[in-house]
């Protein structure tokens, strides 16, 4: 294989595994605060990719043909949008549940995953059929001797980049951040110290589901196609990506983002059957690794919890 | 009213009436009738409309709870009198295809939700791939109908066995995951087996496969019979197989529960560390409720595959598995009663009112939503486990 179409498989797989982390943390996120898993996380990035799209009809409609415009008001649509989402769901459906067994919360969510899929389905025009996304991001490419460099990947990488790094930065280095690590690590002690714990709970969705709408949008200019299931499926493989890594740990999930990315472009590009299989492989996969590593890559410290 | 409060009385007094039982069952027979009878879309609302408000009404004015007591004290008798009013409603449809042909389905499901019940139910094993060894089951069918000449009861039991066997490829990581860890391995399982048979061309592909039909015998049940001068429909076949199949399965689970194997899976599902503490081999009792479970998942798919005539990737998606987690719930986790009663409104409701057909999905996921916000226990919950049952204390 020549470096060219290596460098290409690279490329894909990162921006594949770029989606996958954006996904991921949100994951970690709602587990690291109310150790639950929000499994309609990802139809929120589906929901999320067709409010960008209704933002970008709209706008067209009414005459806005600047592009970096219309990207900007997509993404801001979309981050908004999923951010009050986001904290609907939590104030309504995940809250009221945190004294039932975590099964009920489990299927909550994938219920509410199949409502949001289904609305999407029924209730978007035509939204049964895949829909074009525009291509909102310059697509020349720069060639790199046999590699040809997308400017669109390139900037979406960067995003994506910049995106961990704030989240991490936020985290760290805010109050904001504090707080939501405190309660992480426990409610009561965090409540006595004055946080409030509804609020950050609420915000912490409304930080993940914006993730999500970003992750949405990045996956409509990646492909130029949305449709109304693929939340289900990413959903699944920022699950899983967030537990191979290790729930709970922001790190755990960007390793499992871009691990199971490697596993899919290595499934379709190394391995000696159909590329078709690849799914089938990653999945094997994720399921050997739940085997050997029960707790993911980067275990969390409390053995209690799994 | 809970049950425990009542245990003490319930010993002293003399047995609970069967007759607020019967009458329930002879209600919801002709209810069922009623209902799968009428075409037109005003009378099925009407008739759904008058459903709910009956329940309702009996459930306000105290009518409900002999029924509920006669059924725990005399389930004997009332279970007979349930197969016969079954055998009521299919002798009514006798020639009917189309309302047979769902009657069974419901059957079928109801006998693949009570394996799920095993695993979630009783030993607290999350699964979330029902679907797909019902899939396993129909595939096993569509395979060996196809290609060999192995006797169709035999095939049954293969397919049964062979959800149990690659269901416990799952094994070790169903049995050191816990929680959320432990749904993923199923959820992937789920979403892993339907690319497979999608991609898979010995299989058919996306497309699927025809299954022939089930022959005991030389007794073929595809065809059409006569008793007397009565033409029945071939369903009639499938029928009684299938309410073989779901009486067989529903007593199993019962007498699984009653036993002590169901106690030491109900102390494992509500605390392990407890539990093992008495000396309980947590393993082998998961992997007996994971393996029986899959076992009969895949049983009611072999016939199911025969019963349609026709298996293709898209009916054993990850979303019919959370419909067969819906049903559960609905009914009642861990109680069979209730998880029949769930098949029926699940399956029979979107057959019947052809308008909301399309929107079944969002209805399921809308209902299993409300049920886990103000009834989490279900429809019928489970009752408190009666260590005395009347006679043999």
């Amino acid at each position: 294989m020549d470096v060219g179409l290596l460098s290409q498989y690279i490329m894909n797989g990162l921006m594949l595994g770029m989606m996958y982390t954006l996904v991921a943390v949100g994951f970690t996120l709602f587990f690291g605060v109310l150790d639950i898993i929000k499994f309609s996380h990802g139809d929120v990035l589906t929901v999320g990719a067709f409010t960008g799209l209704a933002t970008y009809i709209g706008l067209r409609s009414v005459g806005v043909s600047s592009t970096p415009l219309l990207l900007l008001a997509v993404l801001v649509v979309a981050i908004l949008a999923m951010a009050a989402l986001g904290m609907l769901i939590a104030r309504y459906l995940v809250l009221p549940l945190r004294s039932a067994p975590a099964l009920n919360t489990l299927l909550i969510t994938l219920m509410l995953g199949t409502v949001l899929r289904e609305m999407v389905r029924l209730f978007y025009p035509q939204g049964a059929n895949p829909k074009p996304f525009p291509a909102l991001l310059p697509t020349d490419s720069i060639n790199l001797g046999q590699f040809n460099l997308r400017l669109d990947n390139a900037m979406m990488l960067a995003t994506g980049v910049a995106i961990i790094v704030g989240l991490r930065l936020l985290l760290n280095r805010t109050k904001l951040g504090l707080a939501i690590r405190a309660v992480a690590q426990d409610e009561e002690t965090a409540r006595t110290m004055g946080i409030n714990f509804t609020a950050v709970v609420l915000i912490t969705f409304a930080i993940g589901s914006a993730l999500a709408a970003i992750g949405g949008v990045m996956n409509g200019l990646y492909y130029n196609e949305i449709n109304f299931g693929m939340g289900l499926l990413l959903g699944v493989i920022g699950f899983s990506a967030a537990i191979i890594g290790g729930l709970g740990s922001i790190y755990g999930a960007i390793l499992g983002g871009f691990l199971f990315a490697a596993l899919q472009t290595l499934g379709a590009v190394a391995l000696p059957f159909a590329s078709a299989y690849k799914d089938v492989f990653a999945f094997t996969v994720v399921i050997a690794l739940m085997a050997w590593r029960p707790t993911g890559l980067i275990q969390e410290k409390i053995s209690e919890r799994v | 009213m809970s049950g425990s409060e009542r245990m003490p009385e319930v010993m002293q007094e003399p047995q609970a009436p069967v007759l607020p039982g019967v009458v329930a069952v002879a209600f919801s027979t002709a209810y069922l009738i009623a209902l799968l009878a009428v075409e037109m879309q005003p009378l099925v609302i009407g008739l759904l409309a008058f459903g709910i408000v009956a329940v309702l009404a009996a459930h306000y004015m105290d009518w409900l709870d002999p029924v509920s007591r006669s059924f725990a004290e005399r389930e004997g008798v009332l279970s007979a009198y349930a197969i016969l009013a079954a055998c009521v409603v299919a002798a009514f449809f006798h020639d009917n295809h189309f309302v047979l042909l769902l009657f069974v389905t419901v059957l079928l499901y109801a006998v693949a939700t009570l394996g799920l019940n095993i695993e979630f139910g009783y030993a607290g094993v999350l699964n979330f791939a029902g679907a797909s060894f019902f899939g396993i089951g129909a595939y096993t069918s569509a395979v060996l109908n196809t290609y060999t000449a192995v006797p169709h009861l035999l095939v049954l039991l293969i397919g049964g066995t062979l959800a149990a066997l690659i269901g416990s490829l799952l094994l070790l990581p169903v049995l050191r995951t816990r929680g959320h860890y432990a749904a993923l391995v199923t959820i992937a399982f789920a979403l892993l087996l339907k690319t497979f048979l999608e991609v898979n061309d010995v299989l058919g592909g996306p497309q699927g496969m025809q299954v022939k039909g089930m022959s005991i015998l030389g007794w073929s049940f595809n065809d059409n019979f006569e008793i007397g001068r009565i033409e029945m429909s071939f369903y009639l076949n499938y029928f009684v197989i299938s309410m073989l199949l779901l009486c067989s399965t529903f007593v199993l689970v019962r007498r699984l529960e009653r036993s002590w194997i169901g106690l030491n899976l109900d102390a494992i599902r509500l605390d392990e560390t407890a539990a093992s503490c008495f000396g309980l081999d947590i393993a082998r009792w998961k992997i007996t409720a994971f393996v029986l479970g899959n076992f009969v998942i895949g049983l009611a798919g072999a016939l199911f595959g025969m019963v349609g005539g026709f298996v293709a990737p898209n009916n054993y998606t990850f979303a019919d598995s959370l419909i067969m987690v819906s049903i559960l719930l609905l009914g009642g986790i861990g109680n069979p009663w209730g998880v029949v009663v769930a098949t029926f409104i699940v399956l029979v409701l979107p057959e019947k009112l052809q308008t909301i057909q399309e929107y079944r999905f969002l209805l399921y996921a809308l209902i299993v939503i409300v049920v886990l916000l103000f009834r989490p226990e279900g429809l019928l919950p489970r009752p408190v486990r009666r260590y005395f049952p009347r006679g043999r204390a």
